[in-house]
């Protein structure tokens, strides 16, 4: 092992420089041509302002520190109500996973609310909620909660029944049987499953704050447009980009570093 | 127990421990650890499918046993009602006359399976520690997974991966892991099956000298007849659902492979297994 580390270990110091060069080379020509097509008058700024405009507006935001109390407005909705609907999800596709018999009592029930696309709720929880907080969290969480329930669940059914032979056969009880070998077997499964409910966390709270909020990015973006601040609303848009590559990245290190085992995992 | 064993199935047990050198034969009986086993009208049925329609068989401690048959004729069944693992329709397993069920321990009965079973996110050495069963917990559980590690010579892979692993060393640490709780009785359901031919052979040796080592009762499952002849002490032929044929291998060890005796033996088993497969 120490021989093969030895002779690869050169290589794996200049390969992730090049390779972290390599994915920023695309976005950074775009802004480039971005500010130059502005610059030239070729996209008129009343369309799309230069990046240097939205740098701006963001740098004025920043002083007067609406942009930080409105990212952070979002950035608590979205953690609150992915903790809310990835816990209930979690749970449901525990016990679904491990129990015939609650699965047989949940599962059909759940799978038909999952034909709701639950921003057709907004109307209904608008009526409930008015545009209260719990409005908002509630729309995340129930959009969170099915990705993160129904891989949780597939991960369960899908640990290979030998190993849980196996795990038998060396007397393991039913606690070690879940630790050692269900909930290590369905881990890829379950990261599936939040990687699909980050996306749609962000989603969801742009919709919602876009039309029933008082504060956050997608109210921020909504007043900017009424005041004709085109420079704000693109902040906005690239603000929403931003958090959820930070959540994407978030999640890749977290499964990197629990799926170590995995044969994914290891060619660096 | 041994004497009462012994004069149940004098001629087997007999051929079996004449074939040691003398020295061996010593060390052996001084430390036998393994369980004799008796099997008396064994019936096993899935539905319709009657697999095992009355098995008798007595194995003494310590005796290396292959079990060969076409597919699909129950071996696999047969190993894992011996090993606990499905239930039993009728008759009887029992391990030997003077030992009580509750005197077995669950770590006294290993199974060994094609595949290997392996935890992938566990490493080589805690999948090894899986084997202790119940002692899994106490204090020396590393340094006796350590020793059945390197017992499989595997001790330099103890921190990696399995995914990392070629798969005769996979199935090494499977061996392992089987081995560290010191079994009295080994089952194996075509072990090397899913390997290459050299793999094959040096597991072979592996397992023969982990046998004369540690003494246990060894159950092989196999669909190689030269395996089965190169590797145990009496080879069982099963057809419809018994035992048709209980051929023993009186060849000294270490034996020579491809050797007269062995090549002899192997052709008249595989013309019991053809000519039953003609029959049918
Ligand atoms: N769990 C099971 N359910 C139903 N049929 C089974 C089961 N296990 C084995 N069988 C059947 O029993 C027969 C013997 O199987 P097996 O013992 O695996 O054969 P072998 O190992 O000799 O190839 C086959 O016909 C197989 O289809
Ligand atoms: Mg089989």
């Amino acid at each position: 092992m120490s021989a093969i580390d030895s002779v690869s270990l050169p290589r794996s110091f200049r390969l992730p420089r090049i390779d972290g060069l390599i994915q920023w080379i695309v976005p950074l020509a775009i802004i480039a041509i971005w500010q130059v097509a502005s610059v030239t008058g070729f996209v008129p700024t009343r369309v799309l302002p230069a990046p240097s405009d939205v740098l701006l507006a963001g740098w004025k935001l920043l002083l007067s520190g609406e942009l930080v109390r409105n990212i952070w407005v979002s950035f608590w909705r979205a953690s609150i109500g992915f903790f809310i609907g990835g816990s209930i999800g979690f749970a449901f596709g525990l016990a679904n996973g491990l129990s015939q018999l609650s699965a047989k009592l949940t599962d059909t029930t759940l799978q038909m609310v999952r034909n709701v696309p639950h921003l057709a709720l907004i109307p209904l929880v608008i009526l409930w909620f008015g545009i209260d907080e719990s409005a908002k969290l509630f729309l995340v969480a129930l959009g969170v909660f099915f990705p993160i329930y129904l891989n949780t669940l597939h991960g369960i059914r899908t640990v290979d029944p030998q190993l849980i032979e196996m795990g038998r056969i060396y007397g393991m009880t039913d606690g070690e049987l879940f630790r050692r070998v269900i909930f290590p077997g369905a881990l890829p499964s379950i990261f599936v499953g939040i990687r699909f409910a980050l996306g749609i966390m962000w989603l969801t709270l742009i919709v919602a704050e876009t039309i029933a909020a008082s504060s956050g990015l997608g109210y921020m973006a909504m007043q900017a447009r009424e005041f004709m601040l085109i420079d704000v609303v693109v902040l906005s848009i690239l603000i929403y980009a931003l958090l959820g590559k930070l959540a994407d990245s978030a999640s890749r290190v977290l499964e990197r570093l629990t799926l170590s085992w995995h044969p994914a995992f290891q060619k660096n | 127990m041994q004497t009462a064993v012994r004069t149940s199935l004098p001629e087997t047990e007999l051929a079996s421990r004449a074939n040691f050198a003398p020295h061996a034969r010593i060390v052996r009986e001084a430390q036998s650890s393994g369980l004799p086993l008796s099997i008396r009208g064994l019936h096993k049925s899935f539905g319709d499918n009657e697999v095992l329609r009355g098995i008798d068989l007595h194995i003494p401690a310590g005796q290396f046993v292959a079990i060969v048959g076409k597919s699909g004729c129950g071996k696999s069944t047969l190993l894992r009602l011996i090993a606990g693992l499905d239930k039993i329709d009728a008759g009887s397993i029992s391990f030997g006359q003077d030992i009580q069920p509750k005197d077995i321990q669950p770590e006294d009965i290993r199974v060994m399976f094609q595949e290997p079973r392996l935890l992938p996110w566990a490493r080589v050495l805690a999948n090894v520690e899986v084997g202790l069963g119940r002692d899994r917990a106490s204090g020396d559980a590393h340094a006796r997974a350590e020793k059945a590690l390197s017992e499989v010579g595997l001790a330099d892979k103890r921190d990696q991966w399995p995914s990392v692993l070629s798969g005769g060393q996979k199935q090494r640490v499977a061996l392992g892991r089987a081995l560290v709780s010191r079994p009295r009785v080994l089952a194996f359901d075509e072990p090397l099956g899913a390997l290459d031919a050299l793999t094959r052979i040096s597991m072979q040796r592996l397992l023969e000298r982990v046998w004369r080592d540690q003494g246990f009762t060894a159950i092989l499952v196999t669909h190689d007849v030269a395996e089965a002849v190169a590797l145990a002490d009496r080879v069982l032929v099963i057809e419809e659902g018994r035992i048709a044929h209980d051929v023993v291998i009186h060849a000294a060890r270490p034996r020579q492979r491809g050797s007269a005796e062995l090549a002899g033996l192997e052709g008249s088993i595989l013309s019991h297994l053809l000519s039953a497969d003609d029959r049918t």
